[in-house]
């Protein structure tokens, strides 16, 4: 996930945003000047403040609040990268980390690829994904609402057993990027969000379910959907059991989708395609999907919760269009991974904050919504299985190979409706067959966390496991 | 890097940690705690025949938590001044306000249950005549490393480069199917510190070094990728243990073994798990579910079970985090209790849960050495260290002999469990056909699909090697390195999660 990927002023525009944000561009640009004869050097500088709030039988369990602030140094000189970074924004701190990095420079091999990014002259878009309700948010109104939540969900059917987790949590990150180069950017993002985890069930069988809310700000939170979305998954698994082994169609809801899509994500990166990482590489062109099938990664769509003004070298946000019709377009690229394409960025680089490297990847995924909603989607299918949650993703799918088997648990779809509940079975085919075997994709769009949106999607002839 | 702290020197001052404490109790409060944390390591990376990167890291805080009854507060903060952790203890006594009271406290390092100097680790060295956790006289895997720590940060990056370099010729010669070859070092150096209001004060450093190889292969079927690690909580002397040509050539002969595999079988079969294949099939079917704090909350299938019969008695499960070296060792945990060895299941029956401090308090007891967080950004929790199950009588060979038809797992991957279900999976990254006692034809990598309770009943053969290996664990969004180790066993009947019909 992109630290950077938030949005927020462009360097210039802070008047008034406070001063410690202004601080963040100053410390990036006060580094990337330091860059000697032949050097290129870039600086990230982020810091962000974070709450967290877990109920549990009507008390809080546990509060937590931090700050933290950090910067990651890149140094690239005659095609060779340094990188170095710190927990910590203070002087003597940066200069000791330009230094490391400066020195990590001379081991790597030269490659006439490596640099850092250089302004594209793309302007940025209006991302906004700051919400300044959230820093004058009561202390006690976050508390609240995780004893709320907790409180409901326990309240709320006689088959609940537990509330294992009720959460409230948010975060607020502010980061700043400049280089010698030329680029300097700055963004800013907030997150909010609720979530709950409940045990239900009845004699021997127990299920859980997790259900979830998450905005910018604390107004955009739902709570009660939250709680009504954790009992419905775990109530409607109660009296599992495991269904027969068989080719099946397979109903996979939002989440579940949105999942998918992020491990789509990694064969999408350019850096796995030049690498020949990637079961797409050398494909553009080809027909990789069902003709149902567009994907386009927007990261400037605000509703993304990837959404951000700009990318993780500092270059304009952009939307990149990956499937279309069914027909591979292209693959999303940061600055070195382009250069190695021979191409230019797509703006797509993100790190995983200070302390990591920018590599390409997606972030606001989305497949283009079909003409059906989730119903409409369970009565087109007629007979199968609707799977309302995977487990085993980074050990059962191969985003190299294209293996695809995970874990999965439901309900059987008979006559185009939901009916008894199934676990401990696996689904299992490969992303290839998979993607070319989607025969519907519902309309009901969900921003959610991680690098794609969700929704229901159905695909026909997969293998499912199970007695 | 600048502001270096020579080794030795206490992270935060004694007299400091004591006023910080007595901060953090000052609105009332049952238990305060101080965890101060500095890491630093170096990183390279290599791949597409390039040294890609060498990256260098520091990160240092401290994290204060305060708890009033049922309630824990938690700050954190990267300014190890005595101002900033003050700030930090305020931030977390909220918690506490409006309870008033405050109490005077003072901090007996004499009653320390584990004060050690950062030299006396020995991280690697294994005591005298220690048992091997294999039962029958079995050593652990990779051969004991022998002699004193050497200090990574003292190692120049140059010979850190070079093993990257050979590891990527060693892969790249096993075949001309080998298309393409990462491969990544990493050492960590983490000095910690832990003091609390009820006297504990320790401090410990430690040190892993961990060393992987991907490999992609390429043929008529398309690509298949192949994937080693040896990690251990030792200095820069792992590599005078293990050879980085033995790891790049395991992860190339997966790579290429699979281009001729056939798509794993779906549905239930009986299931050969090789010493050191992974361990994790125990990790995930009952590990976390012993964790205390799922059992507390009752959202376990193992919750009021101690005492009964859970396994086969075949299943002596321990989690032990004094072994030498392992990966998933220390000396104190990040509570400040000293690492230690527990019986969870012994020949079947439950014995023991495993606790960290807020967990044994509530059920008054002490903590098991399990309380571990990923960094001082985290509060602690329960936790696994390293998690096997012991070597029983049997010949690894007779089990698959005596097995008509299922399937031979050489290496896991990962897994996940739902602990209050107890239904798990676990994917293969090596595996193959047993057909009428013989190892057969090679897999396509699947994840396979079991019940806790379930599956621990029917491990019906377990054999007399072991070997451990190394794996990071997640939970509740913090990563801790562990272990996981088991001879070569067998399990009846699992569900595998492939696409060919049998």
């Amino acid at each position: 996930m992109s630290e950077l990927a938030g949005s927020g002023s462009r360097h210039g525009d802070l008047a008034g945003s406070g001063s410690r944000h202004g601080d963040l561009v100053e410390v990036a640009i006060g580094i990337a000047s330091m860059a000697g004869g032949g050097e290129q050097v870039e600086a990230f500088v982020a810091r962000g403040v974070e709450t967290e709030v877990r109920a549990y039988q009507g008390q809080v369990e546990h509060f937590s609040s931090a700050a933290s602030a950090g910067v990651g140094v890149r140094v690239v000189k005659d095609g060779r990268q340094g990188f170095a970074y710190a927990g910590s924004l203070e002087d003597d701190v940066i200069a000791g980390v330009l230094a490391e990095a400066r020195d990590n420079a001379a081991f790597a091999t030269p490659d006439e690829h490596v640099a850092l990014g250089v302004p594209d002259g793309v302007a940025a878009a209006a991302v906004e994904v700051w919400d300044e309700s959230l820093g004058s948010w009561p202390t006690d109104a976050k508390v609240e609402m995780a004893l709320e939540v907790e409180r409901a969900a326990r309240a709320a059917d006689s088959r609940v057993r537990q509330v294992s987790s009720a959460d409230y949590e948010d975060a607020s990150v502010e980061a700043a990027i400049a280089t010698s180069t030329g680029i300097a950017a700055s963004s800013r993002r907030t997150v909010c969000h609720v979530s709950v985890s409940v045990i239900a069930g009845e004699g021997d069988d127990s299920h859980s379910g997790v259900g979830f809310s998450v905005g910018r700000g604390p107004h955009a939170l739902d709570p009660d959907r939250a709680v009504a979305d954790a009992l419905e998954r775990a109530t409607r698994l109660i009296g599992g059991t495991k269904a027969r082994s068989g080719q099946v169609t397979v109903v996979f809801d939002p989440r579940v989708t949105s999942t998918l899509l992020g491990v789509l994500a990694s064969s999408l990166s350019g850096e796995a395609v030049t690498k020949g990482r990637s079961l797409f590489a050398g494909r553009v062109g080809e027909e990789v999907a069902a003709p149902e099938v567009t994907l386009v990664d927007d990261p400037t769509d605000s509703r993304a919760y990837g959404a951000a003004r700009y990318d993780a070298e500092g270059l304009a946000s952009r939307s990149n269009a990956l499937i279309e019709r069914g027909s591979l377009r292209g693959f999303v690229f940061d600055t070195i991974s382009a250069h190695r394409a021979g191409t230019v960025s797509t703006a797509s680089a993100v790190r995983g904050g200070y302390a990591s490297t920018p590599v390409a990847s997606c972030r606001a995924l989305a497949l283009a919504p079909g003409t059906l909603d989730a119903a409409g989607v369970l009565k087109s299918v007629g007979d199968g299985i609707y799977v309302q949650s995977i487990t085993g993703v980074h050990s059962g799918v191969n985003p190299v190979s294209g293996d695809f088997s995970v874990g999965a648990e439901g309900l059987v779809i008979r006559g185009g409706e939901l009916a008894e509940p199934v676990r401990e079975v696996t689904v299992a085919s490969t992303i290839q067959r998979m993607l070319m075997g989607i025969v519907a994709i519902g309309s009901d769009v969900e921003w959610l966390p991680g690098v794609a949106a969700g929704q229901t999607i159905a695909i026909e002839a997969m293998t499912l496991s199970g007695t | 890097m600048s502001k270096g702290v020579a080794l030795g020197e206490p992270l935060v001052d004694h007299d400091v940690v004591e006023r910080v404490i007595g901060a953090a109790l000052r609105h009332g409060g049952d238990f305060a705690e101080v965890f101060a944390e500095d890491r630093k390591g170096t990183s390279a990376g290599f791949d597409d025949g390039r040294v890609e990167e060498v990256s260098t890291g520091r990160d240092r805080g401290a994290g204060v938590r305060v708890v009033v009854g049922e309630t824990t507060g938690y700050a954190h903060t990267a300014d190890l001044s005595e101002s900033g952790l003050l700030a930090a203890a305020e931030a977390a006594s909220t918690v506490a306000r409006g309870r008033g009271g405050s109490r005077v406290v003072s901090l007996d390092s004499g009653s320390s249950p584990a004060k050690l100097s950062p030299g006396n680790r020995a991280p690697g060295k294994r005591a005298p005549g220690k048992r091997a956790p294999g039962g029958a006289g079995e050593e652990l895997s990779g051969a004991a490393v022998a002699g004193a720590l050497v200090d990574p940060s003292t190692v120049p990056k140059v010979r850190k480069v070079e093993l990257l370099q050979i590891a990527d010729e060693v892969a790249r010669s096993a075949g001309g199917a080998v298309v393409q070859v990462s491969a990544g070092y990493a050492d960590t150096t983490r000095r910690v510190l832990v003091a609390s209001s009820e006297g504990a004060f320790a401090a410990d450093t430690s040190v892993r070094t961990r060393f992987s190889v991907s490999v992609v292969a390429s043929g008529d079927t398309g690509m298949q990728t192949g994937y080693e690690t040896v990690a251990r909580s030792v200095g820069f002397e792992l590599f005078d243990a293990e050879s980085v040509e033995e790891v790049a050539s395991q992860a190339a002969r997966r790579a290429l073994a699979k281009l001729s595999a056939r798509p794993a079988p779906s549905g239930e079969l009986p299931v050969v798990l090789a010493s050191g294949s992974g361990g994790i099939l125990f990790h995930e079917a009952c590990g976390h579910g012993l964790e205390a704090d799922h059992i507390l909350k009752d959202a376990s299938v193992f919750a009021g079970r101690l005492g009964e019969q859970v396994a086969s008695p075949l299943v002596t499960l321990v989690d032990d985090g004094t072994l030498g070296g392992e990966w998933g060792s220390f000396a104190v945990d990040d509570e400040g209790r000293p690492a230690a060895r527990n019986v969870l299941i012994e020949n079947g029956v439950l014995t023991s849960y495993m606790w960290d401090l807020l967990r044994a308090r509530k059920d008054g007891r002490s903590s098991s050495g399990n309380g571990r967080r990923q960094s001082y950004r985290h509060l602690p929790m329960v936790r696994m260290t390293n998690t096997f199950l012991l070597g029983g009588e049997g010949d690894p060979d007779d089990i698959v002999a005596s097995t008509a038809r299922g399937v031979y797992v050489a290496k896991l991957g990962g897994g996940q469990v739902n602990t209050a279900t107890g239904d798990f999976v676990f994917g293969t990254t090596e595996a193959y056909l047993i057909e009428n006692g013989r190892i057969t034809e090679a897999l396509r990598d699947a994840n396979l699909i079991g019940n806790g309770p379930e599956i621990l009943e029917r491990v019906d053969a377990v054999a007399g090697d072991f070997s451990m290996t190394p794996g990071t664990c997640g939970k509740d969004g913090q990563s801790v390195p562990v272990g996981c180790g088991q001879p070569t066993l067998r399990v009846s009947a699992v569900t595998i999660g492939g696409t060919a019909g049998e």
